[in-house]
């Protein structure tokens, strides 16, 4: 199966680029990124804020069945150019890596289908190489996560 | 010694995920790890003892401390440490494009 999103990460570059194709209108992905009970349904996590304009923030919290807080991210939003880019700042709470600044530029590729390019700069190589390495343990911990929650759901 | 399997059973804990996680940025002692869990401290370092016998965490005795870190060469050696970086977001805007094709 082709692999539709791509990360670039160059050897001692202190950025990763991620690029995905979609077979979605480009009105359709940006709304994506634009409305909260959206967000919330493809990101698994709960948007406490989300103003989509110059100056704007944005605040996303994941708490687990316990109600324990499991993720907590915020950020600003310096352009917001609909159907055209977003460019924001992200920053995961009580965690020791540094804010992050994001471009994401989105592309009308044809009448349906749609292309999202994020480039994600880090403040230091070293912080980039720890955050790839991150989903390793965390994603590993988001699958299990989310197998546990469709494991409870057969119940 | 099936090395492969002794990695996957070691990433197979939610504690010792946690601890890898923990460790992704900084340098940290027994303690230091150990008080960010609700679990007994021996039981934390039995997670400790098991990362670093299959050699995903390296350690140096400091004084009386012992100082933990990730070891990226391991980490690097036993996958392409990008992957599941790059299958995180791959299934999130797997999801997002099925949660979107309702809306048109």
């Amino acid at each position: 199966m082709e692999r539709k999103t791509k990360v670039n990460a160059e050897n001692g570059k202190q950025e990763i680029v991620i690029t995905r194709e979609f077979d979605l209108p480009l009105e359709l992905l940006f709304k994506a990124y634009v409305e909260p009970e959206i967000v919330e349904q493809w990101m698994g996590t709960k948007v406490l804020k989300l103003e989509n304009k110059k100056h704007g923030s944005y605040q996303f919290k994941t708490t687990d069945a316990q109600g324990n807080v499991v993720f907590q991210a915020n950020g600003v939003i310096h352009e917001f150019v609909p159907d055209q880019k977003i460019t924001r700042t992200f920053e995961m709470e009580n965690s020791t890596f540094p804010v992050q600044l994001e471009f994401l530029e989105f592309e009308k590729l044809s009448a349906d289908t749609s292309k999202l390019t994020m480039q994600i700069v880090y403040k230091t190589v070293a912080d980039r190489d720890n955050l790839l390495r991150l989903p390793f343990a965390y994603g590993i911990n988001m699958a299990h996560d989310r197998l546990q929650a469709i494991v409870n759901k057969l119940k | 010694m099936n090395l492969r399997r002794d990695v996957f059973q070691a990433i197979a804990d939610p504690t010792r995920r946690a601890i890898l996680l923990l460790l992704a940025s900084q340098t940290m002692t027994a303690g230091a790890i150990a008080a960010n869990f609700d679990t007994a401290r021996p039981t934390v370092s039995k997670h400790l003892q098991i990362l670093t016998e299959c050699e995903l965490l390296k350690y140096e005795q400091t004084g009386r401390e012992i100082y933990y870190h990730l070891n990226p060469k391991k980490m690097k050696e036993i996958a392409d440490y990008i992957e599941p970086f790059r299958k995180m977001w791959d299934d999130r805007f797997n999801k997002l494009e099925s949660v979107m094709k309702k809306y048109k």
